[in-house]
């Protein structure tokens, strides 16, 4: 039994670690190409046109891969968490359900109209279906994170005797006091990495000394958006949504800090450490005292409690990667507004463009912001463990239950080797775009 | 409610088979017939420009079955693990296989990608069909074995095969010679399918052949219906009964008649969309058919000791239903609104429209 949950688990793991690759760059994307395409519309200037259609291109490559590995996202439920999916059906099956009817629809509709439709429709309506794009990809991390946050903090459901979840109240999914920072946290964060992509191609240009007019442009606005957005994701987001946690998961908050005693004069922050969990302490600790108080409660001395005040069953299960998984997006976060501050201040000077040490740190950051929203849904997931949905369903009890672990193991390996090869091709196919560059003509 | 929604998805069901449907028949079309480059790149054309809208249907279903029916969503899919994961793989050589040919320009890689397009589809058709088998065949819920049930009575387990390959056998498995036929059904009617839409949407220079060809698929498509009908009787006496107690359900059998009987004369229909329109409603026939012969059941059960999964036993709260009701209202009027929209914009033959940029 435990392997089979092992497998299950891995190949949800490897599964959504892979397909979310994508819908972060799209979602971003899709707010700095509808930028674009605006003003262009107010300049009448070119080059903003086609840097917006040089960023569908991507933006398309980019959906592809997002739609053919999401299926299997929305499969898994039935074929690896049967249960969960009995159970849960009712209510999380609401807002899944919606997701394919408002914004999947709307999003794929009309990137065919965006991607083909320009001559057709002429500039304002191609700006309309740009935006309904915009619309569709956000409306769907809205539903999605409507369901993750149903499982985080369950709202609005009764629990019949047969131990099956129904829905009571449906607006309650949407009011649940955890979807909207979380949503709007996960939001900047894709636009980080958007806009960080911007401004990598921008600095690759420059730095190779081609389509430079372009790279002046990427550089700039990838800068300008990448700013806002780090910080933005900082603060407010981040913070409403660790105290969020601190609130209704303090067991996860206690993990994810790594505080496994309860100091009663206040708790520190932990900036570096290593969780050691046989002597159930941080190894080469570097802590400030009282700050984490302060950050959580505005109040010095507040009391907060360590992994020591929970059961072991209460606990995640695997705490050194919730902590680490925490502390790396935590990290990057922190970095990612240095450098773009200093960029945009370079930026504010005209001299941007010149300094070579900083393109080229802007260049290679690229995988970065990838990797922090990634360890970012890694310290959501794996700080809800045990549970799937929190306090009331363990991930245990809700696997398949005819399914065995030599089968899943199987189609683990085949998604390995499948994703491996999207992996390659996607690589060659945004790399082969970005070599051609914005001011290629298609015809 | 339950009805409302099992019609609803039906009908989302049966446009994913309409819509994409298309796009496999073209894949098997494009494996088979397609000689010449031009026609190739055309003939993948035309469902390239589609496939990913044309898919949403298949999310929808998937999405609508998981919030009104958790529980036969649970089963069915867990059930029939391996099939559905070797499905999602096909999907995707599929898309690849379409979004990729036309990226670079020399002949050896867009044969790479023709292949995977091809087999793919005419894999994807045959599973597709395999599932409607087995969900006809019935399995054998709650895995009882000698009378003693190894799950809950709505979970199950299939291999993707059995030794003997029977139907009739204790533990059929998803692949017997029973739903090998309806398989191959699937593959014909939408290799037929396929055809039409290259007619339609292409001046390839096979256009005129693959009218002969439609027509000769369809003398096997006929030669088969009537074969796993008498296959069905064997393999499931009481087949037949919802039809003789409710007659006006004989509408969809008379729907699939018509297409195929339609389709005899593909070379005098004058009006491309006609022929299309005639294989739609074979698809629509064929699946409506299936469905309104197990009403209200959704999956049999085979053995006694378990009750058939029906919409009643499987569904969500009702209060959750007639929610959905509302937004789902909603969302099939934008959506229908989209569809108008795209089909305006990307009307008549797509042979000079630029893609794969």
């Amino acid at each position: 039994m435990e392997d089979m949950i092992f497998y299950d688990r891995l190949q949800f793991a490897f599964t959504i670690t892979f397909h979310y690759i994508f819908p972060q760059l799209t979602m971003g994307l899709s707010l700095m190409i509808v930028y674009f395409k605006w003003k262009f519309l107010k300049t009448k200037i070119e080059k903003y046109n086609n840097a917006a259609k040089f960023f569908m291109k991507i933006f398309a490559i980019n959906f592809t891969m997002g739609v053919v590995t999401g299926i299997p996202m929305e499969f898994q439920f039935g074929t690896n968490w049967a249960k969960f999916s009995e159970l849960t059906g009712g209510i999380i099956g609401q807002t899944l359900a919606m997701e394919g009817m408002f914004s999947f629809f709307l999003e794929s509709s009309f990137l065919a109209l965006f991607i083909f439709g320009e001559k057709l429709m002429g500039q304002k309506l191609h700006f309309l279906t740009g935006f309904l794009v915009f619309l569709g990809s956000w409306a769907s991390g809205w539903f999605i994170l409507a369901t993750n946050a149903w499982m985080q903090h369950p709202v609005g459901y009764e629990i019949l005797e047969n131990g099956k979840f129904v829905l009571e109240n449906f607006s309650a999914l949407f009011t649940n006091p955890w979807l909207l920072p979380a949503f709007l946290h996960n939001q900047f964060a894709s636009v980080v990495t958007s806009s960080f992509v911007v401004a990598s191609i921008g600095a690759f240009y420059i730095l190779r000394n081609k389509q430079t007019e372009y790279g002046q442009l990427f550089l700039k606005t990838g800068v300008i958006f990448g700013l806002i957005s780090s910080v933005l994701v900082a603060f407010p987001t981040g913070d409403w949504n660790a105290k969020n946690v601190a609130k209704y998961q303090p067991a996860s908050f206690a993990a994810m800090e790594g505080i496994f005693e309860t100091e009663k004069e206040g708790a520190e922050i932990v900036l570096i450490g290593q969780p050691n969990m046989v002597e159930k302490k941080l190894d080469n600790k570097i802590a400030v005292p009282n700050i984490l108080s302060f950050l959580t409660y505005q109040e010095w001395d507040k009391q907060i409690p360590g992994m020591d005040q929970f059961e072991k069953d209460e606990l995640p299960d695997n705490i050194p990667a919730l902590y680490y998984s925490y502390h790396i997006m935590v990290g990057l976060g922190t970095i990612f507004i240095g450098i773009m501050a200093l960029s945009v201040f370079f930026l504010w000077r005209k001299k941007l463009h010149k300094i070579k040490p900083l393109l080229w740190t802007i260049m290679f950051l690229v995988p970065f912001p990838y990797i922090a929203n990634i360890t970012g849904w890694y310290t959501a997931e794996l700080g809800r463990q045990p549970y799937l949905v929190y306090g009331l369903l363990r991930t245990s009890d809700g696997v398949s239950p005819t399914v065995s672990s030599g089968n899943t193991l199987f189609t683990l390996l085949g998604f390995v080797a499948l994703y491996m090869l999207l992996g390659l091709l996607f690589l060659v196919l945004v790399g082969k775009t970005i070599n051609v560059g914005p001011r290629h003509k298609t015809h | 409610m339950e009805i409302f929604w099992y019609i609803i998805i039906a009908v989302v069901l049966a446009m994913f088979f309409i819509l994409d449907g298309y796009d496999f028949g073209t894949g098997i079309i494009h494996l088979f017939f397609a000689k010449e480059e031009k026609d190739k790149e055309v003939i993948a054309k035309s469902a390239g420009l589609f496939w990913d809208s044309n898919e949403v249907w298949l999310v929808a279903a998937g999405g609508m079955l998981f919030m009104a029916f958790p529980t036969f969503y649970a089963s069915v899919f867990s059930g029939f693990y391996l099939p559905l994961i070797i499905v999602l793989w096909l999907i995707i050589f599929r898309a690849i296989g379409l979004e990729f040919r036309s990226q670079f320009k020399f002949q050896m890689w867009k044969d790479i990608w023709d292949v995977s397009f091809g087999v793919s589809s005419l894999l994807l058709a045959l599973f597709f069909g395999i599932a409607l088998g087995n969900v006809v065949r019935g399995v054998n819920l709650g895995g009882v074995e000698n009378g003693v049930s190894a799950h809950e009575g709505h979970y199950f387990f299939l291999p993707l095969w059995d030794s003997s390959f029977s139907p009739l056998t204790e533990h059929p498995g998803v692949i017997d010679w029973f739903t090998i036929i309806i398989g191959l059904i699937s593959v014909v009617t939408l290799a037929i399918h396929g055809a039409n839409w290259i007619i339609l949407k292409t001046n390839s220079t096979i256009n005129n052949k693959l009218k002969g060809v439609i027509f000769k698929l369809n003398i096997a498509l006929a030669i088969l219906t009537v074969f796993s009908l008498i296959i069905w009787q064997s393999v499931n006496p009481n087949s037949l009964d919802n039809f003789a107690n409710k007659p006006y359900l004989l509408i969809f059998p008379v729907i699939y008649l018509i297409g195929l009987v339609g389709l005899f004369f593909i070379k005098k229909i004058k009006k491309d969309v006609h022929a299309f329109l005639l294989s739609s409603l074979l698809i629509v026939g064929g699946i409506t058919s299936s469905l309104a012969s197990l009403f209200p059941v959704i999956l049999p059960s085979v053995n006694k000791t378990h009750e058939h999964l029906t919409i009643y036993n499987t569904a969500a709260s009702e209060y959750g239903l007639s929610v959905a009701f509302n937004w789902g209202i909603i969302g099939f009027i934008l959506l229908i609104g989209y569809m108008i929209i795209q089909k305006r914009l990307i009307g008549g033959k797509i042979d000079n429209m630029d893609y794969g940029h």
